[in-house]
């Protein structure tokens, strides 16, 4: 029994990697299609994002917002709720962070840095939060708010740095290029390799992701949220304020995201500029997927992903295969790794079935607290509307 | 300059833009209507566009007839719904999420096959203005509504047309019954996951167009990303709408409106802050959205997966 168990689990975590090589073999067709060769594309990505200290380096700075993307995306379907509004959480939280750090630029760094960091939390907290709230207390599909939601935000950013953000040194230059005045040099996040792009940010992300860990299955607000991903029906049965637990869920999930957006202007740009979110509202899902959506597995899967974009604009240059291979590359890794639920799901069943008679479930707590762990949240997805009632 | 606003020749500028601008809203919300009828959500409709949007777009630019164009995004949006179909259906995986997937796939593989295949940004010469004899010469009303192109009035027509499917014939009615009750429709012999392969396939063919009326109706031009998310739109105004194409065709000329608004106000160069002007519709859809939710029509099965009990 205790082999089998090992030996599922460890199809569990192989079945992502297996995902990943479908579709790198599906991208050398794509490539051998267009006659390109594959080859040549596939060493000069894997050169550029881990050849040299350089690619390492840049690869660690793209995998930073995706791994609190990341850990934003993991609350949130462990809490039965899906947060598609990362790019519209990480803009806002962006542009609060970015507002707060040039609005008191004069404060200490020692306050001003860690209040920059909070305001960008705040603003994806709301801004997550907002549909968290909707569908708790009205059934409302918060798949289409956060959309929504998304686009709000980026009509935001566009009006606020064409007006009341837009640098005042541009302004006077007479150069009109969208992007707000920098922030005080006192707060930029040190560089953890000088003269690279690779910032303290990274450490941040990886302490988060510890913490989310804790949060998720040492503390009783994570088992409720994990509880309520589960099965609502029973959660409230339970005595859990569900519609509470599916707010928390999106706005601490939209907390993560703005923090990502924050730490993205602190380390990397020290201004707003647009395009800053660069799709890592969607690349975080993708590798949060990609670590079965535990907060430790989303570790070395952003980092994958990291290197994925790294090496694929890299590529671009040295061979002139397009970068959005990468962008297609993340599609199938998706469509692949959901694909294989399927026989996850089917496998928990029997084993679930064989549980019931073969021996005394109640005395293998532990056993069973960890193959709660693996079950992906059943209710994903489908905790439309009416599942949900206030109160 | 605000007056020039509200000049008739404006006026009627901006709702000949309206009347035109909705055409790919229109196509990509049926198609979805489709779909969300028979219980799947697809999310990838903005994936499936940009697709559709490139092989049109390539098929015209390489010397084909038009409608040639046409049937080439049918055909790769048959296949992108097959390929919904196949994980979301057979694979019964959680059908929010595979739509991100395949948004992803259709994003990234359009942008690779433009990139590698065309290069740069380059026209073609789309579908042009059709007046309709007589009716285009009512003053007025026949510049907004019977001057357009071939997929403008197709798109309307298929208003009617998808209404009729839904609640006049019998797919239609295996369509309603698997979306609203899979397992009472499987006793009844129906085919749960063929309606639904059925239903994606039809949903994928008209987000294809969709794609394709932008690429060689609209706009003329193929350019990565070019949908900006009107895909998503798109599956927002099914719920927008409830699930009544009705219900999408006024949700897609309220999205129209506010593009030919924001263009028209461009043009004139009449200072409003257009950014926060465009804000409207999302967060009218927002608030529709919170008031509709606890309707009770919703098809009853949507997002859930179908498996037969043994």
């Amino acid at each position: 029994m205790n082999t089998r168990l090992f030996l599922a689990k460890l199809i569990d975590v192989l079945l992502p990697v297996l995902a990943m090589v479908i579709a790198l073999l599906v991208g050398v067709l794509l490539l051998l299609l267009l006659g390109t060769d594959p080859f040549e594309a596939y060493s000069a990505l894997i050169q550029g994002a881990l050849g040299n200290v350089s690619g390492i380096t840049q690869t660690l700075t793209k995998a930073t917002p995706l791994l609190l993307v990341g850990l934003g995306i993991c609350i949130a379907f462990r809490g039965g709720v899906i947060n598609i509004g990362g790019e519209g959480q990480i803009v806002v939280g962006a542009l609060a962070a970015t507002a707060f750090g040039v609005g008191f630029g004069n404060l200490p760094a020692l306050i001003l840095l860690p209040l920059t960091l909070i305001s960008g939390a705040t603003a994806g907290l709301i801004w997550g939060g907002i549909p968290g709230l909707l569908k708790a207390r009205l059934g409302v599909n918060e798949i289409l708010t956060t959309v929504m939601m998304n686009q709000i935000a980026l009509r935001l950013m566009n009006f606020l740095l064409r007006g009341p953000m837009l640098d005042p040194e541009h302004v006077a230059a007479g150069t009109s290029i969208p992007q707000s005045a920098a922030l005080p040099e006192s707060i930029w996040l040190t560089r953890l390799v000088p003269r690279t792009l690779f910032h303290s940010g990274a450490i941040l992300a990886v302490l988060l992701a510890l913490a989310v860990y804790f949060l998720l299955w040492r503390t009783t607000i994570g088992y409720r949220i994990r509880a309520v991903g589960l099965n609502p029906h029973a959660s409230r049965y339970a005595g859990i304020p569900v519609p509470k637990y599916v707010t928390l869920s999106l706005a601490l999930s939209g907390m993560l995201c703005g923090l990502a957006g924050a730490v993205e202007v602190l380390g990397v740009h020290h201004r707003m500029l647009e395009g800053l979110s660069g799709g890592y509202g969607f690349s975080g899902i993708v590798a949060a997927l990609f670590g079965k959506l535990h907060p430790l597995g989303a570790i070395p899967a952003s980092a994958l992903f990291g290197a994925l974009l790294v090496g694929a604009d890299k590529m671009q240059r040295a061979v002139q295969v397009p970068s959005a291979l990468a962008i297609a590359l993340q599609g199938l890794v998706v469509l692949f790794v959901v694909s294989s639920d399927l026989y996850v799901r089917r496998r928990t069943r029997r084993r679930v079935g064989e549980d019931g008679s073969d021996g005394p479930p109640a005395a293998e707590g532990e056993r069973r607290e960890e193959s709660e762990e693996e079950r992906d949240p059943a209710q994903l997805a489908r905790g439309e509307g009416g599942t949900i009632q206030a109160g | 300059m605000i007056d020039e606003l509200f000049t008739i020749s404006t006026l009627i500028g901006i709702l000949h833009s309206c009347v035109r601008l909705a055409t790919p809203y229109l196509f990509a919300s049926l198609g979805e209507t489709f779909g969300q009828r028979s219980g799947v959500l697809n999310l990838g409709v903005d994936g499936i566009m940009l697709m559709g949007a490139f092989f049109g777009f390539y098929v015209v630019f390489e010397g084909h007839n038009l409608w040639v164009g046409v049937l080439a995004a049918i055909a790769i949006g048959v296949m992108m719904g097959l390929l919904k179909a196949f994980v979301s259906v057979t694979m019964q995986s959680l059908q929010g999420i595979s739509g991100i997937g395949l948004y992803l796939f259709g994003l990234g593989l359009s942008s690779l096959l433009f990139k590698t295949l065309i290069g740069s940004v380059e026209g073609v010469s789309g579908f042009r203005q059709l007046p309709i004899p007589l009716l285009a010469d009512i003053p007025g009303i026949g510049h907004i509504l019977f001057n357009h192109n071939a997929l403008v009035y197709l798109a309307y027509l298929m208003v009617p047309a998808s209404w009729f499917v839904i609640n006049r014939t019998t797919l239609g009615l295996k369509i309603r019954a698997v979306g609203h009750n899979p397992e009472a429709a499987d006793t009844l012999g129906v085919s749960v996951n063929g309606v639904r392969y059925t239903t994606l396939m039809i949903g994928g063919a008209l987000a294809a167009v969709a794609g394709a009326s932008l690429s060689i109706g609209l706009q003329n031009v193929f350019q990565e990303n070019m949908t900006n998310g009107l895909g998503f739109i798109a599956v927002a105004l099914v719920y927008f709408g409830s699930w009544r194409t009705v219900g999408v065709l006024g949700g897609a000329l309220l999205f129209s409106l506010v593009n030919a608004l924001q263009l028209w106000v461009q043009a004139l160069d009449i200072p409003v802050p257009s950014e926060v002007a465009v804000m409207m519709p999302y967060i009218m859809t927002i608030v529709v959205l919170a008031f509709t939710a606890r309707q009770i029509q919703r098809p009853a099965a949507l997002a859930r997966s179908y498996e037969r009990g043994e």
